[in-house]
Formats: structure tokens, sequence, C-alpha cells
């Protein structure tokens, strides 16, 4: 195959791709939009194979390694929970990341097979790129692992700090720019793969201090780097699919992870440079003092539920937990039966990724258009009987509109306090993941119902 | 004077994340997770390079120490490419409208 053609067949792919990520601006054409992002991938895989002119051996392994990936892949998409995505997104993540460092290490080994030179007399303009694409691509990997450790529970979601950390995190960063200098002017093999080794160690030391509240911004984040990891990749190889594919990626990560801290306000770097949550600031403990809770059973809230005509139900990272969103639904279909205009309203960080609630809601058979964002409900909370509280807590805290001194002052909540009741489904009166205490707990028209998030939604149903 | 292929490839980058930026911003809010998952299978498309890489040794290495690299790789771009497309497919397919008769 001649390169130009195939140069101009993988600008389809690269097409294909941006109008795979263009469906997604509405669900009708979403899964449309996933058909062209598989005959993007479709298209590049098969004019590499004829681009490749030697069909070697070679070629049989390469079939082979490419059904075993792909059945493993296939198997995880059927088999993981919908709970589970955050997880499977962070790992997925740090194997773009590896994949990567290994095509930049391939490259480094053997440049004359990518027309990139001899080893030891590497083009320079390719050598920064395969370091880029490499220190990018390792501090994907590390990142994302850490990631997928603190979702899965594995490792205590609870930010790890230490003392000089930003310091420390600042000089392996100009460590990793000397390094590539001096890589470019000795072509010396020791330093890329120390220059691999402190990008792993970046990776690792910057999401360690990021707490578990604070995930949606990491995996956004690490999604961006995955982006530019590939890109770099791209630039090395010559390749236009991977050049687009990895600045949309890198792009769709940027925007992803600014929403995300928009919906905490919290500049970037305040999440980055971590410890929310550790920083004990003031206002958390030292309020101790008993203050009167108003707290109720499933009959009790049953009753409100009856007697509403409209209902807002407000899900958060407990509903996740406690696979509570089935049950959620039945309730609702109990409620509609009676007549009871229920709406779910969902804050952008609710959940451990972006749009997380939404997908367990789909999961759940709730049709999407009954799904609200912040802006669009939060003047609904007014004129309705009773908010549904289900696994949600920082993001519903009017101390964020309250309180100067608040760590969370400022944030965007949902105005669930100007409903005539709120009902709020809690394990305990426990501050959620800001460390603060939810001033709503004691508002005079809250019920609050202590238990497991299912099992008193059930219950609730089978009052009704 | 000529100019470098380089400069062309920028180009294709830096027009590239304009496009991304507009079309990430019309994404709709409630399929940010599907985003994340589909941008990541695409990512994948890193497996060009791994499948040049594999084939690096030619007829008489299949396992030089460059194509190693090459086919773990091969493995790791694949089980993205797979589990991402998939697992996306999956979600969108729970995407449903309110019933009409309602």
């Amino acid at each position: 195959m001649s390169a130009n053609l195939s140069a101009i067949l993988y600008l389809v792919s690269g097409v294909l791709f941006i109008l795979a990520l263009r469906g997604l601006s509405s669900p009708e054409t979403s899964r449309q939009g996933n058909l062209f992002g598989i005959i993007g991938m479709v298209i590049a895989v098969t004019v590499t194979f004829l681009s490749v002119s030697n069909f070697s051996s070679g070629f049989i392994y390469v079939l082979i390694f490419l059904a075993i990936g792909g059945s493993i892949g296939a198997f995880i998409a059927y088999r993981i929970p919908m709970t589970a995505m955050p997880e499977l997104v962070a790992g997925f993540h740090s194997l773009v990341g590896l994949a990567a460092v290994f095509v930049a290490i391939s490259a480094f080994i053997n440049p004359a097979a990518f027309n990139l030179g001899v080893p030891g007399e590497i083009k320079l303009a390719s050598l920064i790129e395969m370091a880029i694409g490499a220190a990018v691509g390792a501090i994907t990997f590390s990142g994302s692992v850490i990631a997928f450790l603190k979702l899965q529970g594995i490792m205590s979601g609870a930010p790890i700090t230490f003392k000089g950390q930003h310091l420390l995190n600042a000089l392996l960063l100009i460590l990793i720019v000397i390094l590539t200098i001096y890589l470019c002017s000795t072509q010396s093999s020791n330093l890329f793969w120390i220059l691999i080794a402190v990008s792993f160690l970046i990776g690792f030391l910057i999401i360690i201090p990021i707490g578990g509240a604070d995930m949606p911004v990491v995996i956004s984040m690490l999604n961006s780097y995955s982006g530019w990891a590939a890109a770099g990749i791209g630039f090395t190889l010559e390749n236009t699919a991977l050049i687009i594919t990895g600045a949309l990626v890198g792009s769709s990560g940027a925007i992803l992870s600014y929403i995300m801290c928009k919906g905490m306000n919290r500049s970037f770097f305040n999440v980055i440079l971590g410890g929310f949550g550790a920083t004990d600031q003031n206002s958390g403990g030292q309020n101790t003092e008993q203050r009167p809770v108003k707290s109720g059973n499933a009959d009790d809230a049953a009753f409100l539920m009856k007697n509403a005509s409209s209902v807002i139900i407000v899900p958060g990272y407990g509903m996740a937990v406690a696979q509570a969103q089935h049950a959620l639904r039945e309730m609702v279909d109990t409620l509609k039966k009676n007549d009871i205009k229920v709406s779910y309203a969902i804050h952008p960080v609710a959940g451990r990724m972006p749009g997380h609630m939404n997908v367990l809601l789909a999961e759940a058979n709730v049709p999407y258009d009954e799904v609200f964002e912040l802006e669009e409900i939060n003047n609904d909370f007014a004129n309705t009987d009773v908010a549904f509280v289900i696994g949600a807590n920082d993001v519903t805290n009017p101390v964020a509109k309250t309180d100067p001194q608040s760590p969370i002052y400022g944030m965007p909540v949902l105005d669930v306090e100007k409903c005539k009741s709120v009902l709020f489904v809690k394990r305990s009166l426990s501050p959620g993941y800001a460390g603060i205490d939810n001033d709503l707990f004691y508002k005079e028209n809250t019920l609050m119902l202590f238990a497991d998030a299912k099992k008193m939604t059930e219950d609730i149903t089978k009052n009704l | 004077m000529e100019i470098d292929p380089f400069i062309f490839r920028l180009s294709i980058f830096i027009l590239s994340i304009f496009v991304g930026y507009y079309v990430v911003w019309s994404v709709t809010p409630s399929l940010h997770t599907p985003l994340m998952s589909v941008t990541n299978a695409i990512s994948s498309v890193i497996i060009v390079g791994a499948i040049i890489a594999a084939l690096s040794g030619g007829d008489g290495m299949v396992f030089s120490s460059s194509s190693i690299y090459g086919f773990l790789a091969i493995i790791l771009a694949a089980v993205n490419i797979f589990g991402g497309f998939l697992v996306t497919q999956r979600m969108l397919a729970m995407y449903k409208k309110k019933k009409k008769d309602k």
C-alpha cells in the first residue's frame, strides 16, 4: 500500500473518531457514534497491517496477541458491574499509558523499523517526541494504577501527604527535563531507562495525596494524559490517526477536569496539590456539641412521600456503594403510580467520575429525560414537596452558601433545603468526604433515615 | 525553503485540539462516563505503533528485544479497544427515553 494512500486512510479514521465523540451530544446519536469509532479503529488497524510490507511469521503472533487481549477486554466489558465503572476506566487508562511506554521503548531499541535512524543516532526530533511519549505514558500508567487501587478500596482513599511533597514533585519534574536534554545529546539508553523510572515515580507521587472525593478530577486528568501520551507517540510514528486521536482525548480529559473542578469551586492546582479531607480546616471537629436531629423510619418517609405531589431524588456515591439504584427505581415506580411527579437531580461531582450517577440510573431503566443537571433543576426545589437524598452529602450542604469559613464555601450545591421536607438516607451522622458537618441534618424540615440506602428504599416501597 | 513535515503534523495536532475542544463541550453531561470509556478506546489506536514494533524483527527474529515490547503493547491496547468499545456500547444501550404512553 502506498504511503500516501495509507496516510489518507489514517486521516479518515481520525475523522471517524471525531464523529464518535460528536455522537455523544445526545443519547439518540450516541450508539451510531460508537459505531463510527469502531469503524475508525478497524480502518487504522487494517491499514497498518497492509502497509507493513513483509508478512513475516510474526504476523500470526500479532493476530494471536490481538485475540488474547481482545478476549480479555471483551470479557471484562461484559462482566463489569456498572457501579465499578470508575475503577474500570482508571484501569484502562493505565493500559494505554503502559502501551505508550512499550511502543516508545521498542522505537528506541530499534529505530530503523520506524524509519527514525539507527540506534545511537536517532533523529533529534524523534528522540524528543519519544521521550515525551514515554514519560507521559509512564506517569499515566502509575497514576492510574494508584487511582484504581484507591477506587477499588485496596488502598485507602484517604490522601497520603508528607512534608516536602510538592518540592519533591517539582524537583522530579525538573529532573525529567534535564534527563531529556542529556538523552538528546548522548543517546544513552541508560538515561532513557532512568527517564521512564522517574516518570513512573512522579505518576505515583502526584496521585497519592489526592482523596477519594476528588477522584472525578483525577480520572479526567489521567484521561487527558493518556491522550497526550498517544499524541507524543503519534508524532514519533508520524501517524495522523494517532495525532488526531491524542489531541481529541487530551482536550476531552482536560475539559472534563475543568468541569469537575468547577463543580467543586476549586482550582485545578488546588485539587492536584491535594489533601482535601486530610487538611482539617477548623470548621470540622471543633463544633461537635450535640445538635438535635429528627430521625425517622421507613413508615414516616412513606407517609411524607405519599402525601406529596412532587419529589426530587438526589443520588450520590452512597447509592453506588449500596447498589441501591434498582430499589430506588422501584420506589419511584410506586410513587408514579400514585400520580406523584418524580425527577432526579444530579450534581456534577456526584459519584467518583463524571456522569457516574447518570449511568447507574440508566442501568436501573430510569429514562434519561427525567434526570436533570444542577443548573436545570436547582430552581425547582422551592416548589417541591419532598427531596429524597440518597447517598449524597457534601453536594447538598447549605454551608457552601452561608459560611465563608467553610472549605467548601462557594461550591455550587443543590438547594435541597428549600423543599418542604427533606428525607436524608444515611448510615450515620458522620461528615462527608470534605470532613465537614452538613447543616442540612439539623434543619427543621429534615428527617434523617439512618439505614443502608438499599434496605431503606425497599422498606419505603413496602410502606407506600 | 521547504517546510519541515513536522510542521504539518503540528498543524494537524493543534487543529485537532480545537476540534476536540468544541466537540467535547457539546457532549451532554449525562454521557460523560461513556465519553471517558470511548476516548479510552480510541486512544488505543496506539496499537498501530505496537503492530509496527511487533513486526520490527523481520523474518529471522520474530521475538527480538524490540518486538517483544510491541507484542506486549498489542495485548494492552487490544484489551482497551475491545473492552472500551464494548463497555461503551453496553452503557449506551441503557439510555432510554420515557415511554410515550405514560
